[in-house]
Order: C-alpha cells, then sequence, then structure tokens
C-alpha cells in the first residue's frame, strides 16, 4: 500500500504540492490526472525516494520513505518499478544490456537473468530486440523496453510517468495494454499522465491534482460522472473561455 | 539521501562571462561550495566501499580516460621538449655550458610541465567528457534511473572515474615526462651544437629520483581532481543541453585552477 499524507513540496518560491494527501490501493492501477507542472511527477520521484518532502508522510508497506536510509532506501526501490516519461534508458547499454542493470543488483545468476530479459521482452512484445541500442529504437520501443526494465524486476509497484505522451494512438494503445497486463500480474501501478484516453482505459481510481492537492479521487465512473468544474473542464480537455458543451462526451 | 542538484546549483551574476562563473560563485559563496563539496565527497567516500558495483566499471574507465589520452599527451610533450631545448640554449649561450641544456630539459619536463601541461590537457579531455557524459545522463533522468534499479550513483557514476583517473594520470604523465625529455634531447643534438653525451651528462647531473615521483604524485592528485571536478559538475547540472554546456565549461575550468593550486601545494609540501 501507498499512502501519502498531507506533503509539501517547493522549488525556491514555486510550491508544488500544499498538502497532497492520497491512498494507492493495492493491485490497482491509480490514475494520476493533472496539468503541466501541476505536480504528478514530482509525486512519483517523492514516493520513490528521488526526491524529500518539505513536510508530510510517504508510506510505502508502511516505511516512511523520507526516514529510509540508503540500504532501506535501496531494498524499497527493489520493489519498486519506474517507468521514465522518456524511458531513461542508458544509452551506452543495449535493450538487454539495460534490463540487466537491475537484475545484477538483485544477485541473479546469468541463467535467471537470461529468461527474465526474454519473459519481459515478449510481454512488451519486443522479442529480438536485445542487441539493439536506444538510439536505434523509436520512442513508443524504448518507453516499451523502460516498462520490460521494470516488469523483469517482478516489482510489486510500477509507477509510470506519463507513458504515452508523444506516442501516436496505437502505440498509445499498446503501452495502456501492457500497463492493464501487469496490473492483471497483481502489480499495484501509479500512472501520471494527462492522456485522458488512456486515463480511462488503464485506471481503476483516477485522482486529479490541482493547485498542490488532491482535487477529487474516485472511479472512472464517478470522474467521468463529475460535477466539480475545475474537474470537468480538464477532462473535457475545454479552455477556460469556452462554454461547456451540453452534448460532449468525455469517453 | 542527498539532492545532489539542489546542492550543486551554482547562480552566478548573470554579468559575467562563463569563464569566470567558477570564481565568481565562490566570492560569492565560498561556505556554501565548501560545505557542498565536503558532503558531496563524504557520499563519494562512502560509495569506496560498495565494491561490487564500481569494480567492473574500473578498467573500462581507465581506458576512456587514460589509454585514449596518451596521444594528446605525447604530442604535448613533444612540443614542449622542442621548446624547451631551444629556450634553454638561448638563455645559457655564453653564461652557462650547454651540456647544462640536458638539465633543465630534464628537471622541467620531470617535475613541472610534464605533470602540468598533461593535467592541463586532460582536464580539458577527461574533465570535459566526464561533466558531459553525467550531465547529458542527468537531464535525460538516466541517473534517476541508476537509482531507481537501486544503485548508488556515486559508486556507480563516480567512484570509477575518480579512481580511473588518479590511477591513469601518472601513467600517462611518465609517457609524457619520457617523450618530453627524449624530443628536447632529439632537438639537442640536430639543432643545437650539443653532443648526446654532453646532453646526458646535463641529464645525469642534477637527477634526482625524486623529480619522477614528485611528478607522478602530483599528477595522480591531479588526476582526482578533474574527475572529481567533472563529476561534481556533471551530477549537478540542470536545464538541457545548455545547462549541460555550462557544467562541461565549468568543468574544464575548475579543473584547471584545481591544478595550479595543487601545484603550488605540492612544491610546498614536498620541496
Amino acid at each position: 500500500m501507498i499512502r501519502l499524507e498531507r506533503v509539501h513540496k517547493s522549488f525556491g518560491s514555486k510550491v508544488v504540492l500544499a498538502g497532497l494527501s492520497l491512498e494507492v490501493p493495492a493491485g490497482m492501477n491509480t490514475v494520476i490526472i493533472g496539468g503541466s507542472g501541476s505536480g504528478k511527477s514530482v509525486t512519483l520521484k517523492l514516493i520513490v525516494g528521488l526526491l524529500e518532502p518539505d513536510a508530510g508522510r510517504i508510506e510505502v508497506d508502511d516505511k516512511n520513505v523520507p526516514d529510509l536510509d540508503r540500504e532501506e532506501l535501496a531494498q524499497l526501490r527493489g520493489q519498486i518499478g519506474y517507468v521514465f516519461q522518456f524511458a531513461a534508458l542508458l544509452d551506452s547499454m543495449t535493450v538487454a544490456e539495460n534490463i540487466r542493470l537491475g537484475l545484477v543488483k538483485r544477485g541473479l545468476d546469468e541463467a535467471a537473468i537470461r529468461t527474465r530479459i526474454e519473459e519481459s521482452l515478449e510481454t512488451v512484445e519486443l522479442s529480438g530486440q536485445q542487441e539493439r541500442y536506444p538510439a536505434e529504437l523509436s520512442g513508443g520501443m524504448r518507453k516499451r523496453v523502460g516498462i520490460a526494465r521494470a516488469v523483469a524486476l517482478r516489482p510489486r509497484y510500477i509507477l509510470y510517468d506519463e507513458p504515452t505522451t508523444g506516442l501516436d494512438p496505437l502505440t498509445a494503445a499498446v503501452m495502456d495494454r501492457l500497463m492493464q497486463r501487469t496490473r492483471d500480474l497483481g502489480v499495484t501501478g501509479v500512472v501520471v499522465t494527462h492522456d485522458m484516453r488512456s486515463a480511462f482505459t488503464v485506471g481503476d481510481h483516477i485522482a486529479m491534482l490541482h493547485e498542490g492537492v488532491i482535487r477529487q479521487v474516485g472511479t472512472v465512473a464517478e470522474l467521468r460522472a463529475t460535477t466539480d468544474p475545475v474537474v470537468r473542464q480538464f477532462i473535457e480537455g475545454r479552455p477556460d473561455d469556452v462554454e461547456p458543451h451540453p452534448r460532449r462526451s468525455v469517453s | 539521501m542527498t539532492v545532489v542538484s539542489s546542492l550543486f546549483t551554482v547562480h552566478p551574476p548573470l554579468y559575467l562571462p562563463h569563464v569566470s562563473i567558477s570564481l565568481a560563485s565562490r566570492l560569492t559563496d565560498p561556505a556554501g561550495l565548501v560545505a557542498r563539496v565536503g558532503r558531496w565527497t563524504t557520499d563519494a567516500a562512502r560509495a569506496l566501499a560498495d565494491v561490487a558495483t564500481w569494480r567492473p566499471l574500473l578498467l573500462e574507465q581507465m581506458r576512456r580516460l587514460g589509454v585514449d589520452s596518451v596521444p594528446i599527451a605525447i604530442f604535448i610533450a613533444v612540443f614542449t621538449g622542442i621548446v624547451l631545448a631551444l629556450l634553454s640554449s638561448y638563455i645559457f649561450t655564453g653564461a652557462v655550458p650547454l651540456y647544462f641544456v640536458g638539465a633543465l630539459v630534464g628537471k622541467t619536463v620531470m617535475m613541472e610541465l610534464g605533470p602540468v601541461l598533461t593535467g592541463m590537457a586532460l582536464a580539458g579531455r577527461v574533465g570535459a567528457n566526464i561533466a558531459a557524459e553525467l550531465g547529458t545522463m542527468r537531464v535525460t533522468e538516466q541517473v534517476d534511473a541508476l537509482e531507481t534499479l537501486a544503485y548508488d550513483k556515486y559508486a556507480y557514476l563516480v567512484v570509477p572515474r575518480v579512481i580511473a583517473a588518479t590511477l591513469m594520470f601518472p601513467i600517462v604523465t611518465s609517457f609524457a615526462m619520457g617523450v618530453g625529455v627524449a624530443s628536447g634531447w632529439i632537438t639537442a643534438t640536430n639543432v643545437l651544437d650539443l653532443s648526446t653525451a654532453e646532453f646526458l651528462k646535463g641529464l645525469k647531473q642534477f637527477y634526482l629520483f625524486k623529480d619522477i615521483w614528485f611528478g607522478l604524485v602530483k599528477s595522480a592528485s591531479f588526476g582526482a581532481a578533474v574527475a572529481l571536478m567533472g563529476c561534481l559538475q556533471g551530477l549537478g547540472t540542470e536545464g538541457g543541453a545548455e545547462g549541460v554546456g555550462r557544467s562541461t565549461t565549468r568543468a574544464v575550468v575548475l579543473g584547471c585552477e584545481s591544478i595550479l593550486v595543487l601545484d603550488a601545494f605540492w612544491a610546498l609540501v614536498l620541496l
């Protein structure tokens, strides 16, 4: 279980999170939506300990992440896969070496590592791409390798940072299917996105982040039926100066 | 857990040119710089214990930072030897016996110009290489990715580079010393009116074993400083391609400045 309680985070004078509280149910995909610069990616980085909060608690499996020492943090990160917005593959390494990196750290033997690499690439439908370098892959393929790198670790949680941003609709649909597939394997997912089609497809719960706090959280059906004007405006993708369209569907 | 990026951010006054950035920042916030460097060095030292992470990467870094730097070091040494021989002959003519050319070339190349000029050249090549590579990794979240895979970024990125540079700078410098003295000898015997026996007489007359190890100890410290500055600036990079450029410039400037400071330090301590 991931739980954030009254989390505050600022960068200089810019307040990004102003008391954010959120619970991520186990075994489900929770999608965090919100505008650009609203703190969605910062929230993910706080969960995995890449950033420290100014105040508040960030609990993963009942451990407060900011209180963990280096060893404990490394152990916790062994339970969490992280899919970066632009994949963040090490460009000096092949696809296989990128996936291998995390497995070596877990002390797996060579045969187990090879099996995991093949399995994870099969999961993301990239079998046979082991020896290619990130520069030789398309954006969508790089993101899928990012997922493979996370899935290969068999984590309990996967954090996805803008997984479908910048992808064509078909590749985005493939990404959505992968996120659903990992959820079906029992992995708890936290997906940060402003792609509403993807959010409604992969999300079991959706939380709207606005002005540093969670404005509304609920199931997909609850969000679709929301009467909150801010949430409604966001999911309809309607600028401030445009009146709501009575017949417009958010699906 | 340390948020390195915030520690390393340097905010120079905008009106200063880039070359003055490192100096300006130290003048405006010397205590802050010392604290940042101290904290960072502590983290890096702790990473030394993570041998399983850095040891497999060491040989590759030694090749990249050391072996690949030999050509530029030799190029500099050849011309240093030539200039020293000609210059000393010009200074000594009529006042000092010409075989002292051998003494001056040997002493100067081994104790000062070999280590310092090689160090400066490698500050450009190695320092810039490290800062640009780590800076790019930083802004493309590759460093964050390493951390989420449970790697210590200091053990994976910093320690192998610093150890490799510390070990390889003296080796590269020793090549430069040999080549510098040899080019001085070739110049003296072919351009000046000096025989090999006279050149060797001058070379041996004032030679001390300390001359060599003094130069090599210095160059090891230069290697450590250049690599540390490159890593420090690279991991502190913010803001895309422009940030990488800024970090690279700072790494080279700080590396060269560190070499000069260390050069004076070793002269005070060891001579």
